[in-house]
């Protein structure tokens, strides 16, 4: 039991460094910009058909990863576009966007899902024992484009960007233009997102219409279980946290599914589980702790008003 | 510096709730002007200020900042001329950012934002010694978070936001009403210190009579939409509080009438 368990965690691991960028790109929308961008569910999906089907027409792995990449950012930038120029609601300018992304996604792949068993992908085959030094390499590569985004989001565009989830008034009054940065964001969001999918497309062997459903949930149970475990009290600290949460939310899968009266099939509700527990308990817990604190006080004002 | 040529600001045109909020408004500022803007509740104080800013657009009439008419430039493109500080002391600045992050947005007022470092050493050294002028301690929390400061703190950050990088023209809307009377004192020194010092061309909202007629060059007066008083420099001098609420029930008819205001 213990051994297989043990086995399962290198796939765990990779699996959450892979999905990290997508979860990334979740914590660039919900937390950075304030804006619960739904879009997600349809350009995860854009960017695994994007690569699949780029790969199977023979394109090197690396340009199709590339193509599927600036294919999200132009579905973030659409999503944008209808929010910030349209006036639509945030909210619906995402599911919009989804939905029209699932009929552009099924033209691009042609047909419901598309194999990619025995071609060329960006992660070479490897044996047994060199699992663990394609993971570092993989680690290393995650951890790169996390410090990009960092260093991004320290530029003078990068402070724009957090301006604007934080205080669009604010940054309005000293000349940037909220419209544009909120369109920067959500593409350059829904690339990280897309790239994610073209990523898991190659490392799962195939691309499946349906691969992005639920993508969004999963996305901020990432940002969430990381924030409450390893903290966000800077930029560096926010990104990493997100990372690991991805890593987090999928050993806890793993062992999940282990259970067993737990189906596969359980994963997305015990994932929206996740997301309702930790959303719900910081709150309780902290009005509880409040409300205990403003007892104790009284009763200590009651106590030393009787001893006057 | 600044001219507004007659104009006009209706809201809700057309209803029986129409409401004139601006009418037949001319006003210039020369360059170092610092005027004081009192008048009663809706004397459209607040939309005057916004249709300088760009925030709303005048009906009829134009706004011409240092000759350059910018009547239909949205507020974006328009706050390169303008520096402004809210009533709100949360309103001009980002709190989950850092002090140093929010001076750096403010220093590149008006101008475009690429993929250059905000915050550099050069900045910070500069940063620290412009928060040493308002003398409160702040250049030595360059990395703190600006929710964790004081409703003073603040104003008197937003205050230097506003100010450090020259703008032609500062707004300053009822900038230390939110404040308790200490906190809206230090403020109400900085904003003449910083206006004296860089000869802005200033235009104060306030409901603070004594502070209206104490600061700045000239003092204008405001009722329903209109400018019904402007009270020029030699004049000034020797005005009073008795005297400008005199001649403010003499031209419109009726008290000054205004649960905030504040004699003095």
């Amino acid at each position: 039991m213990f051994g297989s368990l043990w086995n399962s965690m290198p796939g765990a691991v990779e699996l959450g460094l892979l999905y990290a960028l997508m979860a990334l790109g979740v914590y660039i929308t919900f937390r950075i910009l304030d804006f619960p961008d739904l879009t997600v569910d349809g350009s995860f999906t854009t960017g695994g058909a994007i690569a699949a089907v780029m790969i199977t027409a023979g394109y090197s792995p690396w340009l199709a990863t590339a193509a599927a990449f600036a294919g999200g950012l132009a579905a973030g930038a659409l999503t944008g576009l209808l929010h910030a120029k349209g006036k639509i609601n945030g909210l619906l300018s995402g599911i919009l966007m989804m939905i029209a992304l699932y009929s552009i996604n099924l033209r691009i792949l042609g047909r419901p899902n598309v194999s990619l068993l025995g071609a060329e992908t960006i992660f070479p085959p490897v044996g047994r024992d060199q699992k663990w030094l394609l993971l570092l390499v993989i680690a290393v590569v995650i951890v790169v484009i996390k410090l990009l985004l960092d260093a991004f989001l320290k530029t003078d565009l990068g402070l724009a960007l957090r301006a604007t989830g934080d205080n669009a008034k604010m940054i309005g009054s000293f000349g940037a233009n909220t419209d544009t940065t909120k369109i920067i964001g959500v593409s350059l969001s829904n690339g990280f997102v897309a790239l994610s999918g073209a990523l898991i497309a190659q490392q799962g062997g195939f691309a499946d219409i349906s691969m992005g459903v639920g993508m969004i949930v999963i996305g901020l149970a990432s940002v969430i279980i990381g924030e409450a475990l390893f903290g966000a009290k800077t930029v560096f600290r926010a990104t990493l946290a997100v990372v690991l949460g991805s890593i987090v939310y999928r050993i806890v899968v793993a062992l999940a599914l282990r259970v067993d009266w737990l189906e596969s099939s359980d994963v997305k509700l015990i994932t929206a589980l996740i997301v309702i527990i930790a959303l719900v308990v910081p709150t309780t817990s902290r009005s509880w702790t409040m409300r205990k604190l403003a007892h104790k006080r009284s009763r200590e004002l009651a106590g030393s008003e009787a001893g006057r | 510096m600044l001219r507004l040529t007659n104009i006009y600001k209706l809201f809700n045109p057309g209803t029986v709730d129409e409401k004139t909020a601006l009418a037949s408004i001319n006003l210039q500022l020369n360059p170092g002007d610092f005027v004081t803007v009192i008048g009663s509740n809706g004397a459209g104080k607040s939309t005057l200020m916004n249709v300088i800013s760009g925030a709303i657009q005048p009906d009829m009439g134009e706004v011409v900042i240092d000759g350059r008419d910018v009547t239909r430039m949205p507020e974006f493109q328009r706050s390169a001329y303008i520096g402004r500080v809210f009533q709100d002391p949360m309103a001009g600045t980002a709190p989950r950012m850092t002090i140093e992050e929010n001076l750096a947005m403010a220093y590149k007022r008006g101008q475009s934002r690429g993929l250059r470092i905000g915050v550099t050493r050069r900045k910070r050294d500069m940063f620290r010694e412009q928060l040493s002028r308002l003398g409160i301690g702040l250049e030595n929390r360059l990395r703190a978070k600006v929710g964790l400061l004081s409703g003073g703190e603040r104003q008197a950050l937003s205050l230097l936001m506003a100010t450090f990088t020259n703008p032609r023209i500062l707004l300053l809307d009822e900038h230390t009403a939110a404040l308790d009377p200490a906190r809206a004192d230090l403020i109400t020194r900085l904003t003449e210190t910083i206006v004296r010092e860089q000869r802005l061309t200033t235009l104060m909202v306030t409901h603070n009579m004594e502070q209206a007629i104490r600061l700045g060059n000239r003092l204008i007066m405001m009722d329903k939409g209109r400018i019904i008083l402007d009270i020029d420099p030699e004049k000034k001098k020797t005005l009073t509080v008795e005297r400008l609420l005199g001649e403010f029930e003499q031209i419109s008819g009726h008290k000054l009438s205004d649960d905030r205001i504040v004699l003095g």
